[in-house]
């Protein structure tokens, strides 16, 4: 009768007021490079970690994807690096730093470490730590005083969210990614939609998705609005924790997995909102606007904002167009890109870069495009298939692993005006540089966009 | 944090919904020590107030006398939404704001709010664009805010009412150090991880020495 969610919720009940708000225990709690107010925090009061084994520290938002080795780094992005380093040492926590072996976006390394699991009540110093729901956790971002109260208690006061349940049922189609799935529900349930709900992905197409597709479609469950994304744990949940370095061992994975099997939803439990896709609706997407509600379908138009009735929502639309630089009626496959960006922790894991290699190959990029891994494992395993030769022959950039332009503060950043075609989370004015134009979708799509110079729908050129 | 109980104060209509962390403080001056000078006043709304060389933008509401001071901030749907960036509460708050009043909010940004002693108030849509534009057309945008009442009364006398749920208010009101609020129920923390880590024992190595 109970949904995943009220299962992790209830067990992570420490302390409960009058009017639902609960003291939450947290089973992790993950900051990066930008978190030093955290750190600043808690040196000006002299406090400590509570459970520094359940702390972890990641170099990512300002790490170089070029020039990374010590002689050549700038000297701004190695002193926030080393700044990262010292904290997490004095706080004794464990710190991928950026010459660790498993350096990378912190929601990628995560999960890939085993450091995310099932049934974990998850607080990340990062709005994108939703991610991690796609193993079937409850994960969520947080601001400085919250993370710091979070190191020092390993407990955060929280409202109890509602919970809203969206199923894409049926199979998708040719070239239709979890990107694709997810720019969809946002658009459907507004940039807004899931606020103060977190959200659990359900239905044929999520079930039939690979656990890095959910993650990306948990990923961007913050662009609804919502706390977090979740999916129940299945088979594939279970095969991808296994053999992690950080997952159960022995006894402890046979008592691990049977716990994390009685998880999932059950069948008869009651959301308090339910949404229904269907995988058939779904095409490749693209944001043609500054939220990433602005989504439509490649094929489509833009739309025209005389036809808002809502007078807030008109000059909204209008003010979209303005920035972006396009008109109503535009069609988006006529619409030029000056630059491609692939990576971030929405699109940047092995399965998306050869869902790219695949577009790339025998191609030529028509503008500059960078590759940008999420994590060195992630790095090497393209290395060892080859994907770094087809990227590199059709003229794309193989960077090191970050966060990159999804975020633009590491040196990676585009001038005023440049379009960008970007596998990101975030279409917001400004995010890829002051003035940047930025179209969110799919890695394919992006490489479609890549080598014909416009956006492109990638099943066009891939029949 | 500083409590808050009631503020009369200039209050500037900030037109749009989706007003996203990113506008609030471009994440490239995120890098930037905040001093205790409350450092991060001008990088509030940075890239429509100044240009590239600096100088203001002037059409840009916030550059605009009648607001200069403004200590109330009135705004859309969905104001905040975005990135978990606390830096964009450091902005509001270092600029002078200690009020925002919108129909709706990013989660976050609304619990760092309340965290950092600035009362996000919600009221209708309707309201706030009633709001809003009887503040474009006062001769004086002034607003008062009674978090204990959890009234708004707007420049023309209009008095609406604010949805702040108890437990912020009371935050807010008392300027509770939460931290320290929690530290004092430790023992309730405790006898939670003897039970938990009994019950899910593949994650107890999580506990250091003194642990349960
Ligand atoms: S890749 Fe982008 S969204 Fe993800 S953690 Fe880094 S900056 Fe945030």
């Amino acid at each position: 009768m109970n949904t995943l969610f009220d299962k992790i919720w209830e067990s992570h009940i420490v302390d409960s007021d009058d009017d639902d708000n609960h003291l939450i225990y947290l089973d992790r709690v993950l900051v990066h490079d930008l978190s030093f107010h955290v750190f600043n925090h808690l040196r000006a009061a002299g406090r400590r970690a509570r459970n520094p084994n359940m702390v972890f520290s990641f170099a990512d938002h300002f790490v170089p994807t070029v020039d990374r080795e010590p002689d050549v780094i700038r000297p701004e992005m190695q002193e926030m690096v080393d700044l990262l380093a010292k904290n997490s040492a004095e706080l004794g926590i464990r710190s991928f730093g950026l010459s660790d072996p498993d350096q990378g976006i912190l929601h990628v390394v995560g999960p890939e470490q085993g450091i995310t699991l099932p049934g974990l009540v998850i607080a990340g110093a990062d709005s994108h730590t939703s991610t991690h729901g796609a193993l079937g956790c409850f994960a969520f971002g947080a601001g400085v005083t919250d993370i710091t109260h979070a190191i020092t208690t390993q407990t955060l006061w929280r409202p109890r969210p509602g919970n809203i349940r969206v199923t894409v049922s049926g199979k998708l189609g040719f070239s239709v990614t979890g990107k694709d799935v997810v720019l969809k529900i946002i658009e459907t349930i507004g940039a807004a939609g899931g606020t103060g709900h977190v959200i659990e992905y359900a239905g044929e197409a999520i079930e039939n998705m690979s656990i890095e597709e959910r993650m990306t479609v948990c990923n961007m469950s913050i662009e609804a609005g919502a706390r977090a994304g979740l999916v129940s744990p299945d088979d594939k949940t279970i095969d991808y924790v296994r053999g992690r370095p950080s997952a159960p061992t022995g006894k402890d994975w046979d008592m691990a997995e049977a716990h994390w099997r009685s998880l999932a939803t059950d069948s008869d439990a009651s959301f308090d909102r339910e949404v229904t896709l269907h995988a058939d609706d779904i095409a490749p997407m693209v944001t043609w606007g500054t939220s990433p509600e602005d989504a439509v379908a490649v094929t489509d138009t833009v739309p025209n904002p005389q036809d808002e009735a809502d007078q807030n929502r008109r000059a909204k639309l209008e003010r979209s167009l303005d920035y972006i630089g396009l008109s109503a009626g535009d069609r988006l496959t006529d619409v030029a890109i000056d630059h491609v960006f692939i990576g971030s922790c929405t699109n940047s894991r092995i399965e998306d870069l050869r869902a790219a290699a695949a577009v790339a190959k025998g191609r030529t990029a028509k503008v500059p495009a960078m590759i940008v891994p999420g994590s060195v494992p992630i790095q090497k395993q393209a290395e060892r298939e080859g994907l770094d030769r087809i990227f590199t022959e059709a003229g794309f950039q193989w960077r090191e692993p970050g966060c990159s332009m999804c975020v633009a503060i590491n040196g990676d950043m585009l001038e005023p005006g440049i379009r960008c075609a970007s596998t990101s989370n975030r279409n917001f004015e400004g995010r890829q540089g002051k003035g940047a134009r930025t179209h969110l979708m799919s890695p394919a799509m992006a490489a479609a966009a890549a080598v014909s110079g416009r956006i492109t729908d990638v099943r066009e050129l891939m029949r | 944090m500083q409590a808050l109980i009631e503020l009369t104060a200039t209050a500037v209509p900030v037109e749009g919904a989706n007003i996203d962390t990113d506008r609030l403080i471009p994440a490239r001056l995120m890098r930037n020590p905040r001093d205790a000078h409350r450092s991060y006043g001008p990088y509030l709304f940075h890239d429509q107030r100044f240009n590239a060389d600096g100088s203001e933008i002037s059409d840009f509401v916030l550059n605009q006398p009648a607001y200069r001071d403004s200590k109330i901030l009135v705004s859309g749907r969905n104001f905040g939404c975005g990135s978990s960036r606390e830096s964009a509460v450091y902005a509001l708050l270092d600029y002078g704001f200690r009020c925002v009043i919108a129909p709706s909010f990013g989660d976050i940004f609304y619990s760092n709010c309340v965290r950092n002693g600035v009362a996000p108030l919600r009221v209708t849509e309707e309201e706030a664009t009633r709001l809003r534009t009887s503040l474009a057309q006062a001769a004086s945008p002034v607003v008062s805010v009674d978090i204990r009442a959890l009234t708004i009364t707007g420049p023309d006398g209009h008095v609406y009412n604010a949805d702040l749920p108890p437990f912020q208010q009371t935050r807010l009101l008392e300027g509770i150090d939460e931290v320290e609020a929690t530290l004092k129920i430790s023992d309730k923390i405790d006898a939670f991880e003897s039970r938990y880590f009994a019950a899910h024992p593949w994650l107890r190595d999580g506990l250091t020495e003194g642990g349960a």
